[in-house]
């Protein structure tokens, strides 16, 4: 082990956290590890469906629209969901920035930092309500799917219950992480942190937000761009 | 993180670029997720299956290495020290088996399907019926 070198410090000699991270952030840590296994379980077994049927619908053709997008004009596929991923992307760096301001005990930039997060949250939960509505309209659901396959043949319904089913969930974590943040911001607010004299709450709903972050990247490419 | 809970943790491993590195990931982000769109783009106009392939299989790898700039960056875990890295990273391994085996599985169904199921075979070339204009109220797709 790298313990044997007099200089390093002996994490597993006892007396101290062989980890070097506190119990909340470890375990936060183990819980994001149990959660990537079940997005990776849900993202497996869609490509496990798909790997087992001929065909399948083009997300091009089944993601092409946005709000307020002209009548009759051409379709625009990509156009919506990179915006999603950018705000998710941006949202994500005003975390660190909050998580970074903790570090350094300036309660004013958490704050600001903080709301920017909420603010970003929001956005791409408002976004997908609207494609979730926008879908609905065109008869897709659960169990309902009108899309045909990209050669035009007949599709089965696991294309819309796999998008509902995983961006559903993904849509719930980053709903309870708007939740986790708006807690972060009250508590911020009441001078929690200031009293307790460190900010590390901040740094694990941090890492959860992260993690919501991440899901999309991996969600976001297998949907739409492959 | 100078004022921690416990004692016994050693923040001297900690530290990190700061702001600027901050910066520098979102640019790097940003620019591998331009990158992943620029290929998407790209596709839409390509037919040949193998070309196809290869460029998922590249857009697969931008997004590995943004979720390595996410996980090691945003969420510090290139900070940790080496206990904690391997405690996360080493069960993650198991996606690598369940991905191969998982992925073959359902390429080996498909095609048993393929040669086996009579019915199968003739709803794979079934056409899709047009899409009217008022949805209906019935499943379109049946079973």
């Amino acid at each position: 082990m790298a313990t044997t070198t007099a200089t390093a410090t002996k994490y597993w000699s006892g007396g101290k956290s062989p980890f070097n991270v506190e119990y909340g952030k470890l375990m936060m840590w183990y819980f994001l590890m149990s959660d990537a296994f079940t997005f990776g379980a849900f993202l497996i077994s869609y490509g496990t469906t798909r790997f087992a049927t001929n065909g399948w619908p083009n997300p091009n053709e089944v993601f092409s629209s946005y709000p307020f997008k002209p009548e009759g004009s051409a379709p625009a596929p990509l156009v919506f969901v990179s915006f999603m991923t950018f705000v998710l992307i941006i949202s994500s760096v005003t975390m660190v920035l909050a998580v970074h301001a903790g570090h350094n005990m300036e309660k004013k930039k958490v704050v600001f930092y903080l709301i920017l997060t909420i603010l970003g949250g929001l956005t791409f939960l408002g976004c997908q309500a609207w494609e979730w509505t926008h879908l609905y309209h065109e008869g897709a659901w659960w169990g309902r799917n009108p899309f045909a396959n990209a050669d035009g043949t007949l599709s089965t319904t696991n294309f819309t219950n796999f998008f509902f089913t995983i961006t559903g969930f993904h849509g719930f974590h980053v709903f309870s992480g708007v939740i986790i943040n708006i807690i972060m911001l009250i508590m911020t607010l009441r001078d929690k942190f200031e009293k307790r004299g460190h900010y590390l709450m901040i740094e694990k709903a941090g890492l959860y937000w992260h993690f919501v972050d991440l899901v999309w990247v991996f969600v976001f490419t297998c949907f739409y761009l492959i | 993180m100078e004022q921690t809970t416990t004692a016994a943790i050693h923040h001297d491993t900690h530290a990190g670029g700061g702001v600027k590195e901050i910066w520098k990931v979102t640019i790097i982000l940003s620019v591998l997720t331009a990158v992943e769109l620029a290929l998407g783009f790209w596709m839409m106009g390509i037919t040949n299956e193998m070309e196809r392939h290869f460029i998922k299989g590249a857009i697969i790898i931008l997004m590995l290495a943004k979720a390595f700039y996410i996980v090691g960056y945003f969420m510090h875990l290139r900070n940790e020290i080496k206990n904690l890295i391997m405690t996360i990273v080493v069960p993650l391994i198991l996606f690598v088996w369940f991905i191969i085996a998982f992925l073959t599985d359902g390429h080996s169904y498909n095609n048993l399907k393929n040669n086996y199921s009579p019915a199968y075979q003739e709803r794979s070339k079934q056409q899709m019926p047009k899409k009217e204009e008022k949805p209906e109220s019935t499943n379109p797709a049946e079973k």
